[in-house]
């Protein structure tokens, strides 16, 4: 990864097999391509996919995440954020975030392929449907 | 039964040996048909899925990526095709056709290795993990029902069986055109009569978008028409001072808001409604009544809220009441907008949170998504309601971050996105 914020230092904490287990914490160094594959960012990524489509393979002109360089996602974020660039809905997801979810969404969009997005074809609706 | 259904019900049932009944269901067979299986999958067990709307797909589709197929995911739907609440209104505008909204099953099975089963449940016995429907049954490991919402008639019981007459089109389907019928076939300086239940309701902004896609229509084609909007809340519950703005600019002395009107009585013939205060009669009548979780909740005893709604973890979406039974989408009981976007949300931190538990590992304590809500106000203007939601340690519930909020006016420009919503995610649930 290029990023200038590939590192973190971050508190983790180990988790033992039992989920009741969460013990001792530890200060370690951590690649954002690590900690951007979690479930909390994983998710969170996927919460774009209403207008951004699946793992950032958007279609019907939306910004393309898939593969797009983690400076430029971020330096986008961060422009909706605090209002320098124009926008009609994202500053509202751009304020809502942290900076570190910012970095990790970058980290996570840049590693996933761009490929194209499938659309399902309408049907004519069944007589049988409610 | 269809003899389409019941072809495609056997040809499932075939490749998942369903036939043979609940036990009779190989892992083998299941990865041999999910196309996953040029990695090696080991099981590591069986999620059933009750409902195959936005919630219920989204769950299944994401468990089967997160747990790179590790996971069976059989759906249990009744209907064989996914009809599209969202853009739906678009239909009684004049703007949308049902078709258009319309689509098949088939690429999300045949994409994930989703185990399909066309079927109804009619009983679900969670002390032994069985889900029985009409024709078969299944155990699982983990149970996630995504049962959307029911009609309730309790209060209005003349209408339950009249919905030919007064539908609520509050599903897509059938009744949104009829309801488009009845507009069409409604005669210049006719009344159109809706009701608001109150919240919370499937889709907090849709009866006033509802009332803009009419009003739409009318405007163009029966300009001396009258909207009523009967609301049982005290006030337009979303997008308040957009839509009161919208009603005023683009459909003056139209739209006649009577906030605080509870609907007490009906007469089917004359489409007359009584509330506490007053009686209207319609041309056509639109009654949008209470909602409550979908039959396969109550099947299960997960609605414990009022009887009504279903408690719920917001790390794992597991019920309160039943372990090993999770319920996202509508039907839970939550501060959170029941919203499609808001479904899929919660189908994917339940996906998420079910793959690291049956992986033994911790799922994450604190979730984050984002809402994005679009409202048509015209064929082709819309606004939105935006907010990212996070999780709160203390009071245990999803909180609006900071941020949130709506348009400052409706455009053709936020119309273009809202259509690029739709496409996006019905790509998203659906392929």
């Amino acid at each position: 990864m290029k990023n200038y914020f590939s590192w973190f230092l971050v508190l983790i904490l180990t988790t033992s097999v039992g989920l009741s287990n969460i013990g001792n914490a530890a200060e370690v160094l951590v690649s954002t391509d690590t900690l951007s594959n979690t479930p909390h960012i994983r998710t969170l990524a996927a919460s774009c996919a209403a207008c951004h489509g699946s793992n950032g393979n958007a279609l019907h002109g939306n910004a393309v995440l898939a593969g797009m360089e983690g400076g430029q996602f971020t330096a986008a974020m961060l422009a909706f954020k605090d209002g320098s660039r124009p926008a009609t809905v994202m500053h509202r997801h751009a304020k809502g975030l942290n900076i570190d979810e910012i970095n990790l969404l970058a980290a996570y969009f840049s590693q996933q392929k761009p490929m194209s997005s499938q659309q399902p074809k309408p049907q004519t609706l069944k007589a049988s449907h409610d | 039964m269809t003899s389409f259904q019941r072809r495609t019900f056997i040809k499932n049932s075939i490749k998942t040996g369903l036939v043979l009944g609940a036990t009779g269901l190989a892992p083998s067979v299941l990865t041999a048909c999910s196309g996953l299986n040029k990695q090696s999958t080991k099981n590591i067990g069986r999620v059933v899925v009750i409902g195959g709307g936005y919630a219920g797909l989204t769950a299944a589709k994401y468990m089967r990526m997160w747990s790179a197929g590790n996971i069976e995911v059989v759906v249990i739907e009744k209907s064989s095709q996914f009809v599209s609440c969202p853009l739906s209104n678009l239909v009684l505008g004049g703007s949308k056709n049902i078709n258009d909204l319309t689509f098949g099953y088939d690429l999300a099975q045949k994409n994930h290795g989703i185990t399909w089963v066309s079927d109804e449940v009619t009983a679900i016995d969670a002390a032994n993990k069985t889900v029985v429907m009409k024709r078969d049954k299944l155990t699982y490991d983990r149970l996630i029902i995504a049962p959307g919402v029911d009609m309730m008639y309790d209060a209005l019981p003349n209408l339950e069986a009249a919905q030919q007459e007064v539908p609520h089109a509050w599903k897509a389907g059938w009744q949104t055109v009829n309801l488009r019928k009845q507009l069409e076939a409604m005669p210049d300086g006719g009344v159109f009569v809706m009701s608001v239940p109150r919240a919370p309701y499937r889709c907090p902004p849709g009866p006033y978008e509802r009332a803009c896609q009419v009003a739409n229509y009318l405007k163009a084609h029966k300009p001396k028409s009258k909207i009523i909007v009967l609301d049982a809340n005290a006030e337009i519950t979303s997008k308040k001072g957009l839509f009161t703005k919208v009603w005023a600019d683009m459909y003056p002395s139209m739209v006649d808001y009577r906030p605080n009107n509870i609907i007490a009585e009906v007469d089917i013939k004359t489409k007359t409604v009584k509330t506490d205060f007053e009686t209207v009669t319609a041309n056509v009548l639109n009654i949008i009544p209470p909602q409550r979780a979908g039959r396969p909740a109550r099947l299960a005893s997960v609605d414990n809220a009022d009887k009504r709604w279903c408690e719920v973890s917001f790390i794992t979406y597991e019920s309160t009441a039943v372990p090993n039974v999770h319920v996202i989408g509508d039907a839970i009981d939550s501060n959170l907008p029941k919203s499609a976007h808001m479904a899929t949300n919660q189908a994917r931190i339940c996906a998420s949170a079910v793959v690291e538990l049956m992986s033994n590992r911790a799922p994450d304590p604190a979730p984050v998504f984002a809402n994005t809500c679009y409202s048509f106000v015209s064929d082709k203007e819309a606004m939105h309601v935006a907010t990212v939601y996070r999780y709160d340690a203390n009071k245990k519930i999803m909180m609006a971050a900071e941020g949130g909020g709506v348009s400052r006016k409706p455009s053709v420009q936020e119309g273009n996105y809202a259509q690029a919503w739709a496409a996006n995610i019905w790509s998203d649930v659906l392929t």
